[in-house]
């Protein structure tokens, strides 16, 4: 590896490790320190070894210098220690001087009870996102703020008001009991979906911020799989619809940005990898009794990664869809479904269905409505595609539309 | 809106009336169409419950006897709650059953609040 790509590899690997650890040893209430050690540690790290040259193992240096930066400031504050040592007690041997554990299993340990106290409820999904990007994937706040197409002020604030939360509920950085995994593991999953959608979907043109968000939920959801307790079908479920949505990445966005819709993606260009990946996670989810909504979600999007128009195909993905909305309904996996239906059962009867699904403030119900239009009634498609330009907010949806109303009018022209 | 519980009955007994291996197998999807189509307009009002077919039947002389057939041929098949403003609305979406197709019938019930 290149010596200059090698800290911030190692700042975006490690940093979160030892955050996690030190959080975990200090308590929600002294989160600041333990970034300030961390910051401070590769500091050091960017000084040094441009004089000194890169040690011969990197990670173990700055596990070392770490840890001493840790005790140093122990030493000089021992105030904080005597509380911190209270706190503790049951973890560290109080005779002794505090250890600070970075072996593999306690990074784990780490990461999991941050994991669990980040997706607090407690806060907001924006703000456990943006705390998500902070704390457990060592995001800087400037790349939080082109994430969520804001400024740094904004993601400062939201990111302080979270962590003045958690520390005002007084919540611990733990590791959840058997019947609080349970309980919290949907929340957890949540936030982890919504990170990984505010990369697939943002309409950031940041496109390599995007790959990363979208990697580092991935990233999260395999610590969750790592660990027994949380090793769940759902959580397989989740990272194989990650692995799926994924796998389309490069075909989806064209030369200049734009969106490329599924019909019209170059397949050569979908990841195999990713996809093979995605059916063994799938594959592993299926167990259990439980059918959580990403077990269907990861099932359409395993029917998508097949391009061929078939039968088989549609039928599987109305059924899944069916069986989505009767477990929870939101608007899209509505007009989705009767875009599947249609597929299936013809176009005539989707305009029936769709008709009745009264969302007639959605940009994306007059855009279907158009499809289902298309050929049938040109007239009237075209009358749809246009309600929905004046009420489509993006660019990049708006460019869509107009595509559409531009083939539309080539097919009206007198031959 | 108001909740509507839409009663399944058919006649399960009688030999003519009952559907063959393929029908069967094809009125799989008309259910779950029509169940996702509800769902779809948001106005599936409770989840889905299946029901087992066999059943008993409590007498007022409290004997028991299995199935639930009574005196009559029809059973209950299912029974779902749904969401509609009213009658007109809860019986248009009860037009589309594919209980219908295989000669059973509908009922309709509205739900009325505690409150009342």
């Amino acid at each position: 590896m290149e010596e200059r790509e090698l800290l911030p590899n190692l700042f975006r690997t490690e940093y979160q490790k030892i955050v996690s650890v030190l959080c975990y040893l200090f308590g929600i209430d002294h989160i600041e320190i333990a970034e300030d050690i961390v910051s401070d540690t590769f500091l050091s790290a960017t000084e040094l070894w441009s004089v000194k040259g890169v040690p011969e193992n990197p990670t173990a240096w700055l596990y070392t210098v770490a840890k001493n930066k840790t005790k140093n400031y122990l030493k000089r504050n021992s105030f904080f220690e005597q509380k911190l040592s209270a706190e503790i007690k049951y973890t560290a041997n109080k005779e002794t001087e505090i250890e600070i554990d970075l072996s593999h299993k306690n990074i784990a340990d780490s990461q999991l009870a941050m994991i669990f106290t980040v997706c607090n409820p407690v806060n907001s999904n924006e703000a456990q996102i943006a705390l998500a990007l902070n704390l457990l994937c060592g995001f800087g706040i400037q790349e939080i703020a082109d994430a969520f197409l804001t400024n740094k002020e904004v993601v400062y604030k939201r990111i302080n008001r979270a962590k003045e939360k958690l520390k005002s509920a007084h919540i611990k950085i733990e590791q959840p009991t058997v019947s609080e995994i349970n309980n919290r593991l949907e929340t957890v999953l949540t936030t982890l979906y919504l990170l990984f959608s505010e990369g697939y979907y943002s309409t950031s043109q940041n496109t390599i911020l995007r790959k990363d968000l979208c990697a580092e939920a991935m990233r999260l959801c395999y610590l969750l799989i790592e660990n027994d307790r949380t090793n769940k079908p759902a959580v397989h479920a989740l990272l194989a619809l990650m692995c799926f949505h994924s796998s389309r990445f490069d075909a989806r966005t064209g030369k200049n940005g734009e969106t490329i819709l599924y019909e019209d993606q170059d397949e050569t260009l979908w990841s195999q990898e990713l996809i093979e990946k995605g059916k063994y996670f799938l594959n592993n989810a299926s167990t259990g009794t439980q059918l959580s909504k990403y077990h269907l979600e990861a099932g359409i999007a395993y029917w998508h990664t097949q391009k061929e128009d078939t039968g088989e195909k549609w039928e599987n993905i109305l059924e899944l869809y069916n069986h989505l909305l009767i477990l929870e309904y939101s608007p899209i996996a509505a007009l989705n479904r009767t875009f599947a239906l249609s597929k299936t059962n013809g176009k005539r009867e989707a305009i029936i269905e769709a008709e009745k699904l009264n969302l007639n403030n959605n940009h994306f119900y007059y855009s279907l409505l158009g499809t289902l239009y298309t050929d049938l009634d040109n007239k009237k498609a075209l009358q749809h595609y246009e309600t929905a330009l004046g009420l489509a907010n993006t660019v990049s949806d708006k460019v869509i539309i107009t595509q559409n109303i531009d083939s539309l009018n080539k097919k009206n022209l007198p031959n | 809106m108001n909740e509507f519980l839409l009663v399944f009955r058919r006649d399960y007994i009688t030999k003519e009336e009952q559907l063959s291996p393929e029908e069967l197998q094809s009125s799989i999807k008309l259910w779950q169409d029509w169940f996702g189509g509800i769902a779809a307009q948001n106005k599936l009002a409770r989840p889905l419950q299946r029901w087992d077919g066999e059943g008993r039947i409590v007498k007022s002389n409290h004997t028991i006897t299995n199935g639930p057939y009574a005196e009559i041929k029809e059973a209950i098949g299912g029974l779902i709650i749904i969401k509609a403003a009213d009658y007109n609305e809860a019986a248009e979406i009860a037009k589309g059953c594919p209980i219908l197709q295989f000669g059973g019938n509908v009922e309709i019930r509205m739900a009325i609040s505690a409150n009342v």
